[in-house]
């Protein structure tokens, strides 16, 4: 009893500061033509408020922040969608990079398993963020609607398996070398894995990468499901491989937008500095927090962000 | 429980780089924003009448850099903020250039391939050659 009073109310306050994060977006978006365009700091100022909300939900709803980032920013923003995805590219690429060296050095995330599906997802991401930037906004924001609301209904229905069964290694992860041992710290025992399905796995981070620089999405969304369904790799492994993975292919698309001038401090700054505070904060409640109910939430601001991508991208509501 | 030598390698190297990329980037926008050593190339009052143009539009409009021409204007300071994204953008280079003389220590041509490939494919990404238009 002791213990759920804090916790409701936290609870209940968060939920409220999700409610704020919809809202300001929505206030904005309808004084977009006031004079609130010539006070230039109220919108970086918004966007490291709303940086900061999307990195606490983030990590409590286990998304990276791309995913949440560009359907809002480029729904209720004034910014155009290039400088949208540039920002939220550079936001999934600090968050993984924070991540990755304490994941590494644990073991959590193995360097043999994620190089080959960095590789192959790079080179398709750069591919990606090249037509991305070379199609008119509107389809591009018409597809991010439609790619949204897919990832809602994948986040929906997907079922996660902690410890898939792989009864044999593949002849490629064989050679690779892919298979190892890590410390689980929740049930105190190494666990010992390998994985199979190696080839279509590798053509799946074909299209994962493609849509991430396509996007600017980061791809964690994806990366999981691919690396602990399909290949079958423990849970907790699939998602801090995927963590260390996003660090090596968003970089390789983060710099065809900057190249482009598609990276502006003015958005992306804000918007790192608020998604990395957010995440701290994060972390620190993830052990207090109902995190079922965060995800329920996390699935409807998606529904309504991809929707308004959506409407937008088709001329329906701007 | 034994964690690769490459590992642990590319762990600190990434650590190191992430804290002096995010640092850097903290300072230099502190210094964008409050005006401290140097003065911007777009008024930050201004900024407001061109962030809905398309990148190409906007490049044009304000007579932004592309590329790696932003280092021609490395001494304004909304360009200043590039120095940190540069670093958070190329550590994994140089971790992947730190880990390549360790896969060639123990002989696994594999991985050392791919690690070569990898820094010639983020090196391509990076040099501006790649480029696309509205």
């Amino acid at each position: 009893m002791k213990n759920s009073m804090p916790r409701a109310f936290i609870t209940r306050r968060l939920v409220f500061l999700m409610l704020c994060l919809l809202a300001s977006g929505a206030v904005h978006a309808d004084s977009n033509l006031d004079t609130i365009d010539n006070q230039w700091w109220v919108w970086p100022l918004a966007l490291l408020i709303v940086s900061f909300l999307i990195g606490v939900v983030g990590v409590l709803g286990g998304v990276g922040g791309g995913v949440l980032f560009v359907p809002i920013v480029s729904g209720f923003f004034p910014f155009h969608l290039d400088f949208v995805r540039g920002a939220g590219l550079l936001i999934a690429l600090a968050g993984a990079l924070a991540a990755s060296p304490k994941l590494l050095k644990t073991s959590l995330a193995d360097i043999r398993l994620v190089m080959p599906m960095a590789f192959i997802a790079s080179i398709s991401s750069i591919f990606g963020a090249i037509i991305g930037l070379a199609m008119p906004a509107n389809i591009v924001q018409i597809c991010l609607g439609i790619a949204i609301l897919l990832i809602v209904y994948l986040m929906y229905k997907s079922k996660e398996s902690e410890f898939p069964r792989v009864p044999s290694s593949d002849y490629l992860s064989n050679s690779l070398k892919i298979y190892g041992i890590y410390h689980d710290p929740a049930i105190k025992k190494d666990v010992s894995w390998r994985i199979h399905r190696t080839v279509p796995g590798l053509f799946l981070f074909v299209g994962i990468g493609f849509l991430a620089g396509l996007f600017g999405l980061g791809a964690g969304w994806a990366n999981v499901p691919v690396l602990n369904l399909v290949l079958g790799a423990p849970l907790k492994l699939s998602v801090a491989s995927s963590k260390f993975l996003l660090s090596i292919v968003d970089t390789s698309a983060v710099w065809v937008y900057i190249n482009q001038g598609a990276v502006l401090a003015i958005i992306a700054v804000p918007s790192v500095i608020g998604v990395m505070l957010g995440s701290l904060i994060g972390v620190r409640l993830l052990a207090i927090i109902q995190s079922k109910y965060i995800r329920i939430i996390i699935i409807v601001l998606l529904f309504f962000a991809g929707l308004r991508a959506l409407l937008k991208g088709l001329g329906i509501w701007n | 429980m034994e964690i690769r030598e490459e590992q642990l390698v590319y762990a600190k190297w990434l650590e190191h780089g992430m804290r002096v990329g995010f640092l850097l980037l903290v300072f230099s926008f502190l210094n964008y924003i409050f005006g401290i050593f140097s003065e911007p190339h777009i008024n930050l009052e201004h900024f407001s009448r061109y962030w809905s143009l398309s990148a190409e539009e906007f490049n044009k409009v304000t007579n932004s850099p592309t590329g790696w021409n932003w280092i021609l204007y490395a001494g304004k300071s909304d360009y200043m903020n590039f120095f940190g994204i540069l670093i958070l953008s190329l550590i994994t280079v140089v971790c992947y250039l730190r880990i390549i003389p360790i896969f060639l220590k123990k002989s696994d041509y594999l991985y050392l391939a791919i690690a070569v490939l990898e820094v010639f494919i983020l090196i391509l990404a990076a040099s501006g050659i790649l480029n696309s238009g509205h």
